[in-house]
């Protein structure tokens, strides 16, 4: 009886997540294997590494990295000596001594230089849509790092029967298919010193794998926290099970 | 000395406190030899998980208040440097955002074991009542607390939920400018959202200790329904429940701590992560998973009013549920009707949850409508009249009896502090 109630249940579940997938027109992006999925997941430091220099290259020409520091790049293994040397050679607004406005050369505890003073500045440099901050991108994005890689891929020729709005680009992965955003990336755009060839894939797989860094610089450490506290509340379920039952013993219930 | 005290405690100290201010005395009568049913299954540990969950979000929040800055242009950039520069601030943050939702599970069990069990009947009608209170101020904490991180999401949320006042007749829109503080949501809302969300959990601390002084008269209810005959239906809180809430809340935690460190952003809308901005409207506004049934309730009528009635009056009907229910037999189990009847609630309910997920059209407005249909006719007409036409299963005669019955003798009369010793 008690199971063809939690079937019952099961069934009307099922059936509403099945109406879920029938009643969206949802775009498909295929699932791809990330260094950093599952509980074990870390990031590819080298791929993070080329990611970072596609990042300064191509993407900080219009878009922003606000929330991140020079230094993060330590998290995925770069020398502090080479995270200064990124650092010095962006140089970053000041106020001088004297009051007036200046620039310095960066620290390594300082947050990313935007690229555009403003959002006015930034829009209208864009054609008036403004590139989002990418500090928090993957988090910000139904379908995460899939959806990116799947959107840095997506470019290609509009439909003949598609009317293509003033600037805009084709995108079969972003909803409507018409993006502001030129197409990033194409093969051998940047040179990476460890010798991995610049394909338009490899660049869209490290960048991503970058981005996701920076969206959740602590996930490391999280999920090697989270297999402790896991094996521990393990290894304490079946202890106080087991004296649960030898103090219950000998209540007849 | 006539009004002191007296004291059985063996420790100086502790007697001489006790002697003064019997706080040893009423924790061991409340929670060392309090008399409890012997045949609690696990549903009845969600009681204790709830209160824990709500001594986690206090003591998370509380740090997390020393470094969230509630200004619309700072707000979201203060929760990102939380996660960022705080030390454990992630942890602070995940565990918090997480423990709304798992409040909300552990707390919506509770309540479904109480529908079963017929937990709300006399005399344990303002035990009930208080518990509804509680839900209700939960509510308003989270969705006020929704609305700190100043996302899109949080923004929107805040001004679709904040404007169903303004279907009240008459003063709706003054009502709704007066909660703002302005003429939308702005800054004056999101600061006293958040010294509300602060203030709000320790009112919850004060309803948590009536609705468990309430609980302390009467004495729990039990899967079987029956009221405790005599001590050999009970067993003594400590060590036999704290022993049993502590395989529980292991349990409890093994589920909220893999939550946080592998997937803290299950229960989260992508959306959010997008500072709020009133000039861009979200495709679509969703609130947490927790109000999606009441969510679907509001937009199952195409009656602003009409929607918003419904929605306070899904919670109203549990405020009165003691009385629409007529049946003078608490546990679903003696109940065949009842027993099935209650599955289709808790079916109509899930339907709910997902229905408000989605935009109203097609067929979902269909299952909206007929899953609050539903809702009602389970509370307002089909409890009152089943208690009138149910023949209820006979019921045991005792907490002991159906299981002494079957030749396993009678309980050892010593069996209250013994184990231990044994141990």
């Amino acid at each position: 009886m008690r199971i063809t109630r939690v079937l019952a249940l099961a069934a009307a579940i099922g059936a509403a997540a099945l109406g879920t997938a029938i009643a969206e027109e949802e775009i498909h992006f295929p699932a791809q294997k990330w260094s950093f999925n599952g509980p074990f997941g870390t990031f590819d430091r080298a791929s993070a590494q080329r990611g970072a220099q596609v990042y300064k290259e191509v993407c900080a020409n219009c878009h922003s990295l606000k929330m991140a520091y020079y230094r993060d790049l330590g998290g995925i293994g770069m020398e502090p000596g080479a995270i200064a040397a990124i650092a010095a050679s962006v140089s970053v607004p000041t106020i001088a001594d004297d009051g007036s406005v200046a620039e310095r050369p960066a620290l390594p505890s300082d947050h990313f230089r935007s690229p555009f003073a403003n959002e006015k500045a930034a829009r209208s440099a864009n054609g008036g849509a403004l590139p989002p901050d990418l500090s928090v991108i993957t988090k910000a994005r139904d379908g995460g790092e899939d959806y990116l890689h799947a959107l840095l891929l997506g470019y290609g020729d509009a439909p003949a029967t598609m009317k293509m709005g003033d600037g805009m680009n084709y995108n079969k992965m972003f909803p409507g298919n018409q993006i502001g955003m030129p197409r990033p990336l194409s093969d051998g755009q940047v040179d990476y010193s460890d010798g991995t060839k610049a394909t338009t894939e490899q660049m869209a797989r490290d960048v991503v794998t970058f981005l996701s860094y920076i969206a959740n610089p602590e996930m490391e450490a999280r999920k090697r926290l989270g297999v402790k506290m896991v094996l521990f509340l393990v290894l304490m379920t079946g202890l106080s099970y087991a004296v649960k039952r030898k103090v219950w013993a000998d209540v007849d219930h | 000395m006539a009004g002191l005290h007296k004291s059985d405690f063996a420790n100086p100290v502790i007697n001489w406190i006790d002697t003064r201010l019997p706080i040893f005395t009423m924790m061991q009568k409340e929670y060392g030899v309090f008399p409890t049913p012997k045949n609690f299954n696990y549903f009845w540990n969600f009681g204790a998980l709830a209160m824990i969950n709500l001594v986690i979000m206090i003591a998370t929040g509380i740090f997390l208040a020393m470094n969230y800055t509630p200004h619309v242009s700072m707000a979201f950039d203060s929760v990102e440097r939380i996660m960022r520069d705080v030390n454990y601030g992630w942890l602070l943050r995940y565990v918090h955002a997480n423990g709304a939702s798992m409040f909300f599970i552990v707390t919506y069990i509770h309540i479904f074991r109480g529908l079963y069990y017929g937990s709300y009947k006399a005399p344990r009608e303002l035990l009930w009542m208080i518990g509804v209170v509680i839900l209700l101020v939960m509510m308003a904490t989270a969705f006020m607390g929704y609305v700190l991180p100043w996302g899109q999401m949080s923004y929107w949320g805040a001004t679709v939920i904040t404007n169903l006042f303004s279907a009240i007749p008459v003063v709706g829109e003054h009502v709704v400018t007066w909660l703002w503080g302005g003429f939308s949501v702005d800054n004056p809302t999101l600061n006293r959202f958040f010294s509300l969300h602060f203030l709000l959990p320790f009112v919850l601390v004060g309803v948590v200790f009536l609705h468990i002084a309430a609980l302390h008269v009467t004495g729990s209810n039990n899967p079987l329904g029956i009221d405790v005959k005599s001590p050999q239906d009970t067993l003594p809180f400590h060590p036999y429940y704290t022993m049993k809430d502590s395989v529980g809340i292991c349990v409890y935690l093994l589920v909220f701590a893999a939550l946080v460190c592998f997937a803290p952003n299950l229960f989260m809308a992508a959306e959010n992560y997008i500072p709020a901005n009133p000039l861009v409207t979200p495709s679509e506004i969703v609130p947490e998973w927790y109000f999606l049934p009441f969510y679907a309730i509001l937009r199952a009528v195409p009656s602003k009013l009409g929607g918003v009635l419904l929605m306070f009056g899904a919670i109203a009907v549990l405020f009165v549920l003691p009385w629409l229910d007529t049946s003078p037999v608490r546990s679903a189990k003696f109940r065949p009707i009842y027993r099935n009847l209650f599955w289709v609630l808790l079916i109509a309910v899930v339907t709910l949850g997902f229905v408000g997920a989605h935009r109203p059209e097609g067929i979902w407005v269909v299952l909206g409508r007929v899953a609050t249909f539903y809702y009602f006719l389970h509370f307002l007409v089909i409890l009152p009249v089943l208690g009138k036409l149910e023949r209820p299963l006979p019921l045991p005669e005792s907490i002991s009896r159906p299981v002494t019955s079957g030749g396993g003798g009678p309980l050892p009369g010593g069996a209250a502090a013994k184990p231990m010793e044994k141990a």
